[in-house]
């Protein structure tokens, strides 16, 4: 799968599972400040990632994951 | 020092009946029943299909799918209940009311169907599935934390959970944390959404719910000979409740005043209540004593009549107990008749209606009072509602665990 459409996948997800509009879901937004995704948001945004992509995601992984692309970068790596 | 009079400024509901105090209002005072087959999951495995929902109600459309899904519908209904009343009382305007205003929120169960669906995420696909919102969703307190945080309540906050008296006892507690000039106005209410369906088996189980699935609108008959269980219903109402001085001081609309409240225990089993109505009686009592009133001043008691065998006589008899001879005269009626029992929201819908009806000047009926029982002998209201002038109406709640709550309302 190419990055870009990992991005369009999780895109998706956070329009239609979080509500989020999809005008403000851009490679740079980043999570908390941009998307208002706040820690208990962040455990529901990689239940539906693990869901999408039938992968799993250890929290270490997670550390370095702020913007929505280093989200896609991760799960494009995973893939 | 005398302790300062209490008044309700606003009222805010959601219920089977109306999504707005007017609407529901209006379908009290004409008999009509909000009660109806249950939409919100396959029923064909329950022996009792059919229930009081809210209707026309969508969370993701009323406050954006982003906020939503942090709550529980018991919580969004109070979010939007709390919003009805504080346009009510003129207080919306406000960014964040600050630590001049508290808030106690009554619910039985909570975010129970957040429960449900946790335990349902767990069992079919593990516990990495379950919802990490569902501990702040099903958590009792939940409401009363969204709501605080949404309209930015920074006085004292309570939770009470006294099962089906549980906004009754709110709305009380809220009275002493005004008279005792702690803060000068509380949000204070009730919410409930237990119209789930392990909820809606375990109260079949327990042979609590009306089984008259042919008639959903007929189910609830309080008072009637053949009354046989209460109808499970859902939602809202909250109230704005100030001092006297900080309502005057900026001119708001005063419904009435909250004169009396009186709470006991029955300390006796878990779901009957005690013999003869005592516990419930001494509660009664109390809130006489509480407004320094004598019996014979209440015109109108909005019973807790939720059309269960034993509740609604062991009501009538303390009602007889704590109104001695007066007890024929007082006008009664059940609006669980029309819209099932809100279990911890009732209390607070119930005030609401109290305060509707000192307002207007109406009693609404106890719908499906058709053949009278024996055991039931008092002036429920039956069928029609009826103009009264109402200087004093009192609401009676009473919970499982032997909970106890009545309030007084009154015009002046």
């Amino acid at each position: 799968m190419e990055v870009n459409e990992v991005f369009e996948k999780v895109k998706g997800l956070f329009v239609e599972e979080l509500g989020i509009d999809a005008d403000k879901v851009t490679m740079e937004a980043k999570l908390e400040e941009d998307l208002e995704i706040d820690s208990l948001g962040i455990v529901e945004v990689v239940m539906a990632f693990e869901d999408e992509f039938s992968i799993e995601i250890d929290d270490e992984e997670l550390t370095d994951v702020g913007t929505v692309g280093q989200a896609v970068n991760l799960l494009h790596s995973k893939l | 020092m005398s302790k300062r009079r209490v008044v309700v400024t606003g009222l805010g509901s959601i219920n089977p009946l109306g999504n707005n105090v007017p609407d529901t209002w209006d379908n009290l005072c004409k008999g009509v029943s909000g009660i109806d087959k249950i939409t919100a999951f396959d029923t064909s495995e329950l022996p009792v299909t059919f229930a009081g929902e809210v209707k026309n109600f969508d969370a993701n459309e009323y406050m954006g799918k982003q906020h939503a899904r942090k709550l529980d519908r018991s919580g969004h209904l109070s979010i939007y209940a709390t919003e009805e009343a504080l346009k009510d009382a003129g207080l919306e305007a406000k960014e964040r009311l600050g630590s001049n205003v508290g808030i106690v929120l009554g619910t039985g169960i909570g975010g129970i169907g957040a429960t449900e669906g946790g335990v349902r995420a767990y069992d079919e696909r593990g516990p990495s599935r379950v919802n990490p919102m569902t501990i702040t969703q099903l958590m009792p307190n939940s409401s009363t934390g969204q709501v605080a945080i949404k309209y930015g309540i920074e006085g004292p906050s309570l939770t009470i959970t006294t099962a089906c008296a549980a906004s009754a006892n709110a709305i009380g507690e809220a009275k002493r944390i005004i008279e005792n000039g702690i803060v000068d106005t509380v949000v204070a209410g009730g919410t409930e959404s237990g119209t789930t369906p392990m909820t809606m088996a375990a109260f079949a189980q327990i042979k609590a719910l009306s089984t008259n699935n042919d008639s959903p609108q007929e189910a609830s008959r309080p008072f009637d000979k053949y009354r046989d269980g209460f109808v499970m219903g859902e939602g809202s109402t909250m109230m704005v409740l100030e001092s006297e001085e900080s309502a005057k001081s900026r001119d708001a609309n005063i419904y009435g005043y909250l004169v009396g409240y009186g709470s006991s225990t029955d300390a006796f089993h878990i779901t009957a209540p005690s013999e003869g109505g005592i516990g419930s009686s001494r509660a009664m009592d109390a809130s006489f004593k509480d407004a320094s009133l004598n019996p014979e001043a209440i015109n109108y008691i909005n019973a807790h009549g939720t059309s269960t065998k034993i509740n609604d006589a062991t009501e009538t008899t303390a009602i007889k107990r704590s109104f001695g001879s007066t007890a024929e005269n007082v006008a009664i009626s059940s609006t669980k008749s029309m819209v099932g029992h809100l279990l911890g929201g009732a209390g607070a819908f119930e005030s609401m209606v109290c305060l509707m009806a000192i307002k207007d000047g109406v009693i609404p009926p106890t719908i499906n009072l058709d053949s009278p029982d024996e055991e039931c002998d008092l002036n429920y209201t039956p069928n029609n509602s009826i103009e009264k002038d109402i200087s004093y109406a009192m609401t009676n709640s009473f919970g499982f665990g032997g909970h106890n709550a009545v309030l007084i309302f009154s015009r002046d």
